[in-house]
């Protein structure tokens, strides 16, 4: 258990955070940029002191104001991935890997992180001569042999482009599925918090406004001026259940129905989160038929949000009476009125598989797809 | 090539040169250090103490470093009836006070390149289990050579060029303390010397420049190796 409450007055806010995260899986810190993600995180690094309140890891005290600990951040064995790599210019890329190793230690082992990362052919190299994507893959690895019980990682992918974040990506998850090391992870990009995240914790003016699964948060309507409005939709969590190689479809099945999907290359039974935009729902009264869209999946309205402009959003279950699968979708006003859409009202949930690229798609720890 | 006298004078030099040079560097740094990166009471007084043979008149210091440092001086006495070691008449003399002319110059280059040093690299250091002395070490101390380089090669060139202080403190004693500059000056002080005089000019300037060139060759190549392009 991480256990964080601490206190800090800053020049642009007050940073009053407390939350408590478990010693397993990615803890994303979600928020605006000054909502204090960073602040955060360096406090737990002991890069920055909290004017009051504890911080405790997996039990040990390396913060608590009220007895005087603080312990150094050499001392808290956390490895800390920073926004812009800070690899040491003048240390090769294998010097920048062994400065934090520590003989001896149950860390893995300088071979299985060069081969984790991919990162071999850039041992002789310096970090000047090295791109965006490659810098960072460095940097994690130089965390991970650290051995820490906790990785930090500031924003890892806000300086690289589209590209290179594709590459990044997939180094996360196996931390997380391979290592089995507890990460914390701060930023302000919904698509990488929705394939990496566990627990969201979402940071607002110095606070944190919540904390829970990503599909809980994401689907809350009062947390969508945090989260997105824009961007607002559902996370639901899937099971790939099925290959269809004549057309290049996949399935993915949850309670209460199976979403086809273009084809992913991953084994069966692999749990999977996809977000579904509100915008890309469509709503039907009966069955439709005639259309191209092949998703469909029957439920019943269960909240109507309060309107902005011409647009109203309509929060639906379709999963079943035990499991129930929320989604948003977001219609007109006219379309609400003609088709008298209120609470209680069966409805059929649209969705087009065009809509869902591979920004859509996130892993998550497979215990907890035991559920599914 | 060179006269006796010559030699005795840039051995001289260089001898001081080097030994002030040694001893101040270290003082010099953890100055740059304080001043580069503490926040304190009295900092700017501090500051300016430092600053301050840089301004004084440098007769003004010899005459302080006299005082002070002399045989019967309130340190130079205790330093002689203790250890029975003296500043007085001597190259060692004319070593302290080259460093303390020189102890400005090394300050201010050291303290710009400590000041330019990304301290976010050193928070990363100690993330990864680092501790202050390591992280001065491996990474402030050598992102920082290029400017320590330079203060030290400064510090050289001023020190071989010192004069005032070092006239009024140590005196002008042949194969002690007649350094370059002294040297020169005897030899403007008699007539018919011109020659001479013109001679040691030249080699102070020559002395000067290698000194000069070297400095800026060597942080050159220390900047591109520590940026990670060689």
């Amino acid at each position: 258990m991480i256990e964080i409450a601490i206190e800090k007055r800053l020049a642009s806010f007050t940073l009053d955070a407390r939350l408590e995260a478990p010693d397993s899986g990615i803890t994303a810190l979600f928020g605006r940029s000054g909502a204090g993600k960073t602040t955060v995180i360096n406090a737990l690094a002991g890069l920055l002191r909290p004017d009051r309140g504890r911080i405790a890891i997996g039990g040990e005290t390396v913060f608590d104001s009220a007895r005087g600990i603080d312990l150094p951040p050499e001392r808290r064995r956390l490895g800390y991935v920073f926004q812009e790599g800070r690899l040491f210019p003048h240390y090769s890329v294998r010097g920048n890997l062994l400065y934090g190793a520590k003989r001896g230690e149950t860390g893995p082992s300088f071979d299985a992180v060069v081969d984790l990362l991919g990162i071999k052919p850039l041992l002789a190299r310096r970090p000047a001569d090295l791109s965006g994507g490659e810098k960072q893959r460095v940097a994690i690895g130089r965390a991970l042999l650290a051995s820490p019980r906790l990785l930090l990682m500031d924003e890892p992918l806000a300086s690289l482009d589209a590209p290179r974040k594709g590459e990044i990506l997939p180094f996360i998850e196996r931390l997380r599925d391979e290592l089995r090391l507890p990460v914390f992870y701060v930023s302000h990009e919904m698509d990488e918090i929705i394939r990496l995240a566990d627990l969201l914790v979402i940071l607002d003016d110095g606070k944190v406004a919540a904390s829970g699964s990503v599909e809980e948060l994401t689907s809350r309507l009062d947390l969508w001026p945090l989260t997105g409005r824009h961007e607002a939709g559902s996370v639901v969590r899937t099971t790939l259940r099925g290959h269809d190689t004549t057309f290049g479809l996949s399935e993915l099945a949850f309670p209460g129905g199976r979403l086809r999907v273009t084809r992913l290359a991953l084994p069966l039974g692999t749990p999977i989160r996809v977000r579904i935009r509100a915008r890309d729902v469509v709503l039907a009264t009966e069955r439709p038929a005639h259309l191209s869209i092949r998703n469909a999946f029957a439920g019943k309205v269960v909240e109507v949000a309060v309107p902005r402009g011409p647009l109203i959003d309509l929060k639906l279950d379709i999963g079943t009476p035990e499991q129930p699968v929320m989604l948003w979708a977001r219609v007109t006003q006219r379309a609400l009125q003609e088709l008298q859409l209120a609470p209680g009202k069966p409805v059929f949930a649209l969705v087009k598989t065009v809509a869902l690229d591979r920004h859509s798609y996130g892993r998550f720890a497979s215990g907890e797809a035991e559920a599914l | 090539m060179l006269t006796p006298l010559e030699i005795e004078a840039l051995q001289l030099s260089l001898l001081v040169g080097v030994v002030s040079i040694v001893f101040a560097l270290p003082v010099a740094l953890a100055c740059a250090w304080l001043l580069a990166r503490r926040d304190f009471w009295g900092k700017s007084l501090f500051d300016g103490i430092v600053h301050l043979p840089l301004v004084l008149p440098p007769v003004a210091v010899g005459f302080a470093l006299l005082v002070l440092f002399g045989r019967n001086g309130i340190v130079g006495a205790f330093l002689y009836k203790t250890f029975g070691f003296t500043f007085a008449f001597n190259w060692k003399g004319a070593a302290l006070a080259s460093a303390v002319m020189a102890f400005p110059l090394m300050v201010r280059a050291m303290r710009l390149s400590l000041e330019a040093i990304d301290q976010r690299l050193e928070a990363a250091a100690r993330s990864l289990g680092a501790g202050r002395w390591r992280v001065f070490a491996t990474i402030s101390l050598p992102l920082a050579a290029p400017g320590i380089l330079t203060g030290a090669i400064l510090g050289f060139a001023r020190s071989v060029g010192e004069f005032g202080a070092t006239i009024t403190f140590v005196s002008n004693i042949p194969g002690q303390t007649r350094t370059l500059p002294v040297a020169l000056y005897t030899l403007t002080q008699i007539p018919g010397s011109d020659g001479p005089a013109w001679r040691l000019a030249g080699l102070s300037l020559a002395l000067a420049l290698a000194a000069l060139i070297a400095s800026e060759m060597l942080a050159r190549r220390l900047g591109r190796r520590l940026r990670g392009l060689d």
